[in-house]
């Protein structure tokens, strides 16, 4: 595979995780004690270097067929659940992923909790609360770089696109000091969705056994043909009247989001 | 026992996410395919199509769960 289209890749589906997981520091941030937030986010880049250093590299000691049959089976799973969600959403029977409604859900709940802290913490929850958001977001970048980057035997690629994503994503984020509400998360996740199961496809094949015909350069049809796919659903759906409550926004609108 | 639960139903959401279909139908398909190829058949094709027909089922079940609701 090019060296930049696993940077893209890389990068597209650790920015979604990004956006995610500043959301909720910056409610955490906003909504309580910076210091605390600031501090969960730190412990939790800590506990995830430390699992990463931990089990990264026993991924490398298994043997590629099983590697590639049980990592694209993952991502083949992982990434139907996302190329669902973005057909029904950019079909307009499921509501948008609202950044801002999350940001506000989130900014509440962290107001309405009880003030207290623990030794150097000030305010547990916006630490907790941090470190939760942060951990598991994390968990699902690393997953991603792991993944990609062994069995494209391009670690350091995967990585840097990971870096990248994260890097841009928490800039934008400070900068404005508001949830990500303006970048298109629901087409960064039908992109995404589409890379995963197109990946999830090739790789969990090639280690049940079987070969693509053209090996490696079939990804270049199979990426255009799961799209091509995922947007004939949405065309499909878009006949079928979806239920008022579950269309916040008119499907109309959602068009360009996606397309 | 509380936190397990949570450990479980985190990983659950976490891979198999809202519809366990397609997971258990993804993997059946590749048990098919690797049956087919230890038979002497290249079956690249099966997963791609058994994908195709698991997303529209997906979608057809949310569609018209919503119509009932």
């Amino acid at each position: 595979m090019n060296s930049w289209i696993l940077f893209v890749t890389v990068l597209l589906a650790c920015a979604v995780e990004a956006v995610e997981a500043l959301t909720i520091v910056l409610a955490a941030g906003t909504g309580r004690h910076w210091g605390s937030a600031v501090q969960g986010t730190l412990a939790a880049l800590a506990a995830l270097a430390a699992t990463v250093a931990a089990l990264g590299p026993a991924i490398g000691l298994i043997p590629l067929g099983a590697l590639r049959l049980v990592v694209g089976t993952l991502l083949l799973v992982f990434g139907l659940q996302w190329l669902r969600k973005a057909v029904l959403r950019a079909s307009g029977h499921k509501a948008l992923h609202d950044e801002a409604g999350a940001y506000a859900k989130e900014l509440a709940a962290a107001r309405g909790a009880a003030a207290g802290g623990r030794g150097m913490v000030q305010d547990w929850y916006a630490f907790t609360l941090s470190f939760k958001g942060v951990f598991l977001e994390g968990l699902e970048v690393a997953f991603i770089v792991v993944t990609f980057g062994t069995n494209q035997h391009n670690l350091p690629v995967a990585v840097l696109g990971a870096v990248a994503a994260v890097a841009i994503i928490t800039a934008v984020g400070f900068a404005v000091r508001a949830p990500l509400a303006r970048m298109p998360e629901n087409t960064m996740k039908f992109v995404v969705g589409t890379m995963l199961t197109a990946f999830g496809l090739f790789w969990s094949v090639e280690g049940a056994g079987a070969h693509w015909p053209g090996s490696d350069t079939a990804l270049l049809a199979l990426v255009p043909a799961v799209a091509a796919l995922a947007l004939g659903y949405v065309a499909l759906l878009r006949r079928v009247p979806a239920p008022a409550p579950a269309t916040p926004v008119a499907a109309a609108s959602v068009e360009g989001r996606v397309a | 026992m509380s936190r397990i639960r949570a450990f479980a139903a985190f990983w659950y959401d976490f891979v198999i996410g809202d519809d366990w279909r397609v997971a258990l139908g993804v993997v059946l398909a590749l048990a098919a395919t690797a049956g087919l190829v230890h038979g002497g058949v290249n079956a690249w094709w099966l997963l791609p199509v058994v994908v195709a027909a698991l997303l529209g089922l997906s979608l057809l079940r949310v569609v018209r769960a919503a119509r009932q609701s």
